[in-house]
């Protein structure tokens, strides 16, 4: 809640700090910006009143999910902020839990096979992957799988104008979905699998590791049942950071694929330079990552008795 | 054999590291050379659009949508991702230094404000953050710097501090205190030189993370606009994407190469700092 606030008044701090306000802003845009024009905007829009009156309107609007009104769109921020989330979240989420299954699974995969080729096979393409830009990716994947191949669509989150119903209509998305997915999961995927390697290989330096052996259990059971789920605590930490970084790649990736989400209403809002809605969506996404975090939390109890006890 | 270079015999010792280190040099003396050696500037018209690399003799990576050579556009990018990268990078080791001492050093009330404040920074997504403080505050080299800056920091700060807290209680640093030696003193000679080592590691993995984030702005057409960055071109090549892919294509490898080179020097200086860790 805290966190909330004080993101709002940072907010607010930056757009006042910055020269010009929104008049100004609109009326570049019209064209024609007599003073009598310049004083109707800032009174409909409220930038006639002192600094702290506006600063309590905005927090109070903000109190109620008010985020004021884009310009841009025509349409309440909150609204649209609303309407884009799904679409996002339908990429974020399949492109989370992906990363974190095939980075594990590949983290377990590599450890157990320490010093072998396959373990430096998964650890080069994992190192090779991690230093790739997402947004080259995407575009590479547009090349080889839309371009050339003809397997995908590049654009949008459905076929235009299709008509598709029922099953169809998913199977469409789904295949819109493929490149964006696989795009913004490859980078943790990458990341998942070189944490989760060295995570498993540090518990089974540990004692009780140790102990797992002497009583004589097989090495799948000690790996499986004592390694693996010690290992997997730290992973889960990393699932709240990526979801701040996945929604600050739903910019780029939304952007290439022509998908219509959060990160796509960011890049056209910065293009039309509406201010409330750039704000909004700080707000909005600041707010996904802390929900995030508040579940990480309760997991991580859950997983690791001890920690709720503190 | 003393610390120091036993630790530069390690790293010498570690290939990759070595590899990465040799190949960042190679890019650092392009981006400081190339351009001018090279002669032909990024924005020059120098032959007609779309020839592709190796097609014309003098043209080795081909021209762009305008006729502009890639080559000469791939140098000065080289120039734009250093330069930016290692002075957001110098910019987030300041502000993380001094707030990882301030609380880690004062505790209580400056720690907790200060703690606060880093959470806070960690909670934004960095990429969107640094979108709306570019775009709020016009593009330019400068404020892309201090974009990335902004956003980067909490990482170093949280390091300085654990590291600080820790040092704090170390006989040698409760004995300054006893002779009463001024803080300044004391957090200067005493903590500073040992809070560093992983203030190193983290900020080769910082400037990596940088020019990534850098190439992302400058693709979406906020970059400096008298900048030719490697990410402009990828956006500019984004446009014709599906005949001449390989406008958009050959920067990306450049990033690749140079964010790779950090990564691996990165992890090599923390092998070499930590040696007991290298059998993992």
């Amino acid at each position: 809640m805290l966190v909330v606030f004080i993101i709002a008044t940072a907010n607010f701090a930056l757009v006042h700090l910055v020269p010009g306000d929104a008049a100004d802003v609109l009326a570049g845009e019209s064209g024609s910006a007599t003073p009598e024009y310049m004083q109707m905007l800032r009174q409909r829009f409220g930038l006639d009143k002192s600094l702290p009156e506006q600063y309590a309107i905005y927090i109070w609007n903000t109190a109620r999910l008010d985020l004021g009104y884009s310009f841009r769109f025509s349409e309440p921020v909150s609204k649209l902020i609303l309407g884009r989330l799904p679409a996002t979240l339908i990429l974020m989420v399949p492109a989370a839990i992906l990363s974190f299954c095939i980075g594990v699974g590949m983290g377990v995969f590599a450890s157990r096979r320490v010093g072998t080729w396959a373990d430096s096979v998964v650890s080069v393409a994992a190192v090779l992957v991690y230093a790739m830009p997402v947004f080259w990716v995407g575009l590479m994947m547009i090349v080889i799988f839309s371009v050339n191949l003809r397997w995908l669509p590049t654009n949008g989150m459905e076929t235009i104008a299709s008509g598709y119903r029922g099953m169809d209509y998913v199977i469409d998305v789904v295949q819109h979905m493929i490149m964006p997915v696989t795009a913004m999961a490859l980078f943790y995927i990458a990341l998942y699998t070189r944490m989760m390697r060295a995570s498993m290989l540090e518990v089974s330096t540990l004692d009780f590791v140790t102990t797992a052996r002497a009583k004589g259990l097989n090495d799948s059971r000690v790996a499986y049942g004592h390694v693996l789920p010690n290992a997997l605590l730290p992973m889960v930490t990393l699932l709240g950071l990526q979801v701040s970084t996945l929604l600050g790649g739903s910019i780029l990736i939304e952007t290439i694929f022509g998908w219509p989400g959060i990160g796509r209403l960011a890049y056209d809002s910065i293009a039309g330079r509406d201010v409330n809605l750039l704000m909004g969506i700080l707000l909005a996404s600041s707010v996904v990552v802390i929900v995030t975090n508040m579940v990480v939390d309760l997991a991580y109890g859950w997983l690791d008795p001890r920690i709720s006890k503190g | 054999m003393n610390g120091s270079s036993g630790a530069l015999f390690r790293f010498s010792r570690n290939l990759p590291a070595t590899v990465g280190a040799v190949v960042l040099a190679v890019i650092a003396l392009i981006a400081v050379f190339a351009p001018a050696i090279y002669g032909t500037g990024p924005w020059d018209i120098v032959s007609r659009p779309f020839y592709w690399p190796f097609e014309k003799a003098g043209l080795p990576l081909g021209t762009d949508m305008l006729g502009r050579d890639i080559l000469a556009g791939m140098f000065d990018g080289a120039r734009a991702s250093l330069l930016i990268g290692s002075l957001a990078t110098a910019m987030a080791v300041l502000l993380g230094l001094v707030v990882g001492l301030l609380a880690g050093f004062y505790g209580r009330r400056v720690d907790n404000v200060l703690m606060r404040v880093t959470e806070i920074f960690q909670t934004i997504p960095s990429f969107v953050l640094v979108v709306i403080l570019v775009a709020m505050l016009k593009p330019s080299v400068g404020t892309v710097i201090i974009a990335l800056g902004a956003v980067t920091w909490p990482t170093i700060a949280r390091i300085v501090r654990a590291e600080t807290l820790s040092l704090r209680e170390r006989e040698f640093v409760q004995a300054g205190i006893a002779i009463g030696m001024s803080d300044t003193r004391l957090l200067f000679v005493h903590i500073l030189p040992n809070a560093l080592p992983p203030v190193i590691i983290a900020a080769s993995l910082l400037m990596a993370q940088a020019i990534l984030l850098e190439a992302g702005l400058s693709f979406l057409g906020l970059g400096d606009p008298n900048v030719m960055s490697w990410g402009t071109i990828m956006g500019n090549g984004r446009e014709v994407l599906r005949q001449y892919w390989y406008i958009s294509a050959m920067p990306g490898v450049a990033i690749l190469v140079t964010v790779l080179a950090l990564n691996l020097v990165g992890e090599g200086i923390n092998d070499a700092l930590n040696p007991k860790l290298r059998q993992l």
